[in-house]
């Protein structure tokens, strides 16, 4: 058997069609690169549209023309749309379309915040407060269906997360003790997820719709009779400090966002960081991956497939308990019945988005943030776009990506396969 | 029970050939030494050591390690990844960060030490099968196993790589390690096996030497003499009924599969299709009958083109098709074995209309179909996911042939099917033939094809590289379906 064979497996590969993806791609950025550039700039008052650097519209800005800047910009998403189409750097399409959807939001940008002004601080810090749930639920989905468990029961997680961090939190007087009841909220949901799906085999995605409405219920029974009468007992938990690290928060922009922040901000980063190198360099992640996409070959190599299934399972549950706590240890200062609205949904759009990936969801968790902040800043300056749109994206996003426009979306093989022995 | 009181002993360095039918039960006693499967009764004696395997890390501890038929490689990996999977290098303690320069390392020494070339850095999915099967045996020998038991290993091989593997075995048992070769192929158990086990219906059936001939050893297996030939008048052709030209198709991945294939077959002859499996076979069958997008080319059924045309309106032209994936598109598991056999005609006469089926007659069929074809079966009125693979291949045969045929299409006509029943759906094949049918059968059994046609079509990376007669030696044979056309010196390397 000689290795040739693998030399002229190469040589078979398909020639590719015309109408291949970035071809395809490249006309549709060329469509919304000139509707942008007619409408945006027929719409856009000829005005400044300045972003500034603190809060208010005093200070450092950078300024454009509304009219000048939409027609500039929907004229660069056209021309990005046009390198894609003629077929150029091919090694760098990614890099031409994530230009050209970028140049679209601003020509967008350009006809709203003409004649007004955008303060990029508060954008970049309410984008990534927005995303932080987002991050951590997409992370929870990564950890369990890496591992080949689809975690459908993330909104399920946050709710328990939330509602066990307001009560904990409140009855213990620290913010620490409701983190970390947070986090065991998340994990009752997600151990019994992964009984139901590992043991029993039941489908994982009816286990988990069930899971979100069981959540759902309890929290919000429990809410009503209990918080409800008796909010300063149980439903006022201290808030989660923000700690600022000297010397870096006073970098323009990044400081104030990254530097001066609550812990579950660097709770997230990290976790991004470590999931990523750890499913992608260590013993823990190879084995992961192995039983997400062949379990029976990681079987018989001595791995047992049905516990690391449960702790990456449970692990998710931690992650994404934590993500629950935001709700109630960060952005409000108490539990309502169905707070989350939705979130969980929002995390697993991410991580499909994010292509299954700890920096992909990461990505995806901050572009939905945004598109959340800018519709509370539209409907502030009341803009003419209804805010609903813009909530809608992150729907949008998903069923784009899930048809394959920006490259196939691979789930790992066996996601969502329960694993039966022999 | 799949094993019954099965009693068998390898000794060291030799090649221990355990010989059944499917369903025999060869690989269920395969996995409880391997320690997927747990015995109810009866013990594994390793180097005069009684031991227990409770899972496979048991059983590569005790030393023995094992190819499966369907490997257990994960495709997105690379090879030195699926290699080190489960006994991973690492460092930096109780973090496990992967020491994949080590691992490598690993892959490249036992690769050299057993004369068997993989490339570590390559993803699964890119490699031909014979070289995931080295990996397979790489990744078993870096385990250090004394026994390696090789499940069904040449099923996915061409004959040359076939050769190339039972070289490797010798050399594996000149080193000294033992190997169980689990096969149903005679012609390979005579030519490598030390010892030969025959089991059937779970039980050790007799022992033989590889002097035995092919007849007894597979009178043995099957329990009674059958004929390994399959018996035939010549053929005597008549017009053209299928005519396919320069077909172009793709494959599930969009990567082309049938790359400008120019076929004709006549009333009354079979044509063979011969090929490894993947190599287009699939794709081309799947074209004609309408399941798949025609690139370019044409079909042509005596004239009527067929491309476009639904699967339905093609069936009901005159064309039966038995597809090569019984259980996923030939039955309905969950249907009785009645309304397996009508799947095709359940909206006509006499079985019924557009509104409501006929259960006298569609039973009544039934009771005739199981007779002429010998369906064993309680009754018609089991489901069809309750009998053994031949018969539920009795049943898409009986099916496919109860319409007045011009056609006849059968893709791997006798996959997972047992002896005897490969013999009857044989002699149907040639009777539908001499009724004047124009017959099709693609099969990556070269004895099955060579047995059944009057030409052979061997097809390689989507192409006909020739037509032969089935008296042409199997060496040449073997030859173009490695894609090695003679005339062509660069690919006869």
């Amino acid at each position: 058997m000689s290795t040739t064979t693998v030399e002229e497996m190469a040589e078979v590969t398909a020639p590719e069609p015309f109408w291949s993806r970035q071809r395809h791609l490249g006309v549709a950025l060329i469509l919304i690169g000139g509707l942008a550039a007619v409408v945006f700039g027929s719409l856009a008052p000829s005005e400044d549209a300045r972003f500034t650097l603190s809060e208010d519209s005093a200070g450092a800005a950078l300024a454009i023309n509304g009219q000048f800047g939409a027609v500039l910009f929907g004229l660069l998403t056209a021309a990005a749309g046009g390198v894609l189409l003629a077929g150029l750097l091919k090694r760098w399409s990614n890099v031409f379309l994530v230009a050209g959807i970028l140049s679209f939001l601003l020509s967008f940008l350009c006809w709203q915040v003409a004649g007004e002004f955008m303060p990029l601080v508060d954008t970049t810090d309410g984008t990534l407060e927005l995303a932080l749930p987002l991050i951590l639920g997409a992370l929870a989905g990564v950890l369990g269906e890496r591992s080949g468990v689809v975690n459908v029961a993330i909104e399920g997680q946050f709710l328990m997360g939330a509602f066990a961090g307001a009560l904990v939190g409140t009855m213990a007087g620290s913010v620490w003790a409701g983190l970390l009841s947070a986090a065991v909220g998340g994990v009752i949901i997600a151990a019994i997820l992964a009984v139901m799906a590992i043991r029993y085999l039941v489908d994982q995605v009816v286990v988990g719709i069930v899971l979100n409405l069981f959540a759902l219920g309890i929290t919000g029974f429990l809410y009503e009779r209990l918080m409800q009468p008796n909010a300063q007992e149980y439903n006022q938990p201290p808030q989660m400090p923000e700690w600022r690290i000297p010397g870096l928060a006073d970098i323009p922009v990044v400081g104030p966002v990254f530097f001066e922040a609550n812990l579950l901000v660097w709770i997230a980063l990290v976790l991004v960081v470590v999931i990523h190198f750890g499913l992608s360099r260590t013993r823990w992640g190879l084995r992961t991956r192995a039983v997400g996409e062949h379990p029976t070959a990681a079987d018989t190599v001595g791995i047992r497939v049905r516990g690391l299934r449960y702790l990456n399972v449970l692990l998710g549950g931690v992650v994404a308990g934590i993500g629950g706590a935001y709700f109630t240890l960060v952005a409000t200062g108490s539990f309502t019945k169905n707070m989350t609205a939705g979130a969980g949904f929002i995390a697993l759009a991410a991580l499909i988005f994010g292509r299954f990936t700890p920096f992909g969801a990461f990505g995806a968790a901050l572009f939905f943030g945004f598109a959340q902040k800018l519709a509370t800043y539209l409907s502030a300056i009341g803009s003419p776009v209804p805010s609903q749109f813009l909530n809608m994206l992150p729907y949008l996003a998903t069923l784009i990506a899930v048809a394959g426009l920006v490259g196939r979306v691979r789930a790992p093989a066996a996601d969502g396969q329960p694993y039966i022995k022999g | 029970m799949a094993n019954d009181h099965i009693d068998i002993t390898v000794e060291p360095g030799e090649v221990h050939a355990l010989l059944g039918e499917n369903g025999a039960g060869k690989s269920t006693l395969m996995n409880q030494l391997y320690g997927l499967l747990q015995p109810d009764e009866g013990q594994i004696v390793v180097n005069d050591e009684p031991r227990v395997f409770k899972s496979p890390r048991d059983a590569i501890a005790a030393g023995i390690g094992m190819v499966h038929q369907h490997f257990m490689l994960v495709p997105v990996f690379t090879v030195a990844e699926n290699i080190a999977l489960g006994a991973e290098e690492v460092r930096g303690g109780p973090l496990g960060w992967l020491d994949r320069r080590r691992s490598r390392r690993d892959v490249i020494e036992t690769s050299e030490r057993y004369g068997l070339p993989v490339d570590p850095d390559a993803l699964i999915e890119d490699l031909p099968v014979g070289a995931q099967q080295r990996v397979e045996i790489v990744k078993a020998l870096t385990r250090e196993v004394d026994l390696l038991i090789l499940d069904e290993p040449t099923a996915v091989l061409t004959p040359q790589e076939t050769e190339e593997l039972l070289t490797v075995m010798r050399s594996l048992t000149a080193m000294g390690k033992s190997i169980v070769f689990i096969t149903h192929k005679l012609k390979e158990v005579k030519a490598i096996a030390d010892r030969i086990t025959v089991i059937r219906r779970g039980q050790v059936v007799g022992t033989a030497s590889p002097d035995t001939s092919e007849e007894e050893l597979a009178a043995l297996m099957v329990g009674r003499a059958v004929s390994l030939e399959v018996e035939k008048a010549p053929a005597e052709p008549g017009d053209s009924i299928l005519k396919i030209s320069g077909l172009v198709v793709d494959d599930d991945r969009g990567v082309r599969a049938v790359d400008g294939v120019d076929l004709e077959v006549r009333a009354g002859e079979v044509l063979g299709i011969a090929g490894v499996q993947g190599n287009g076979q699939t794709e081309l069958v799947e074209a004609v009958m309408g399941l798949r997008e025609v690139r370019a080319g044409a079909v042509h059924l005596e004239g009527e083109d067929l491309v476009g045309r639904s699967t339905k309106r093609i069936l009901r032209s005159g064309v039966g098709y038995v597809p090569e994936d019984r259980s996923h598109d030939g039955v309905v598991k969950e249907f009785s074995v009645a309304e397996n056999l009508i799947l095709d005609m359940y909206d006509r006469a006499p079985f019924g209309n557009a509104f409501r089926i006929d259960g006298d007659s569609v039973a009544s069929n039934a009771k005739h179909r199981v007779e002429q074809f010998d369906i064993r079966c309680q009754s018609p009125a089991s489901l069809v996911g309750a009998l053994s693979g031949g018969n539920q291949q009795k049943v898409v045969v009986a099916r496919e042939m109860s319409r007045p045929l011009r056609l006849f299409i059968a893709s791997q006509p006798t996959r997972g099917v047992d002896v005897g029943s490969i013999e009857f759906i044989h002699s149907r094949i040639i009777h539908e033939r001499d009724q004047g049918t124009a017959v099709l059968v693609v099969s990556s059994e070269l004895d099955e094809v060579v047995g059944l046609a009057d030409r052979i079509a061997v097809m390689y990376r989507g192409r006909v590289l020739a037509i032969v007669s089935p008296d042409t030696p199997r060496e040449e044979i073997g030859l173009l379906m490695a894609g090695i056309t003679g005339d062509t010196p660069e690919g006869a390397k």
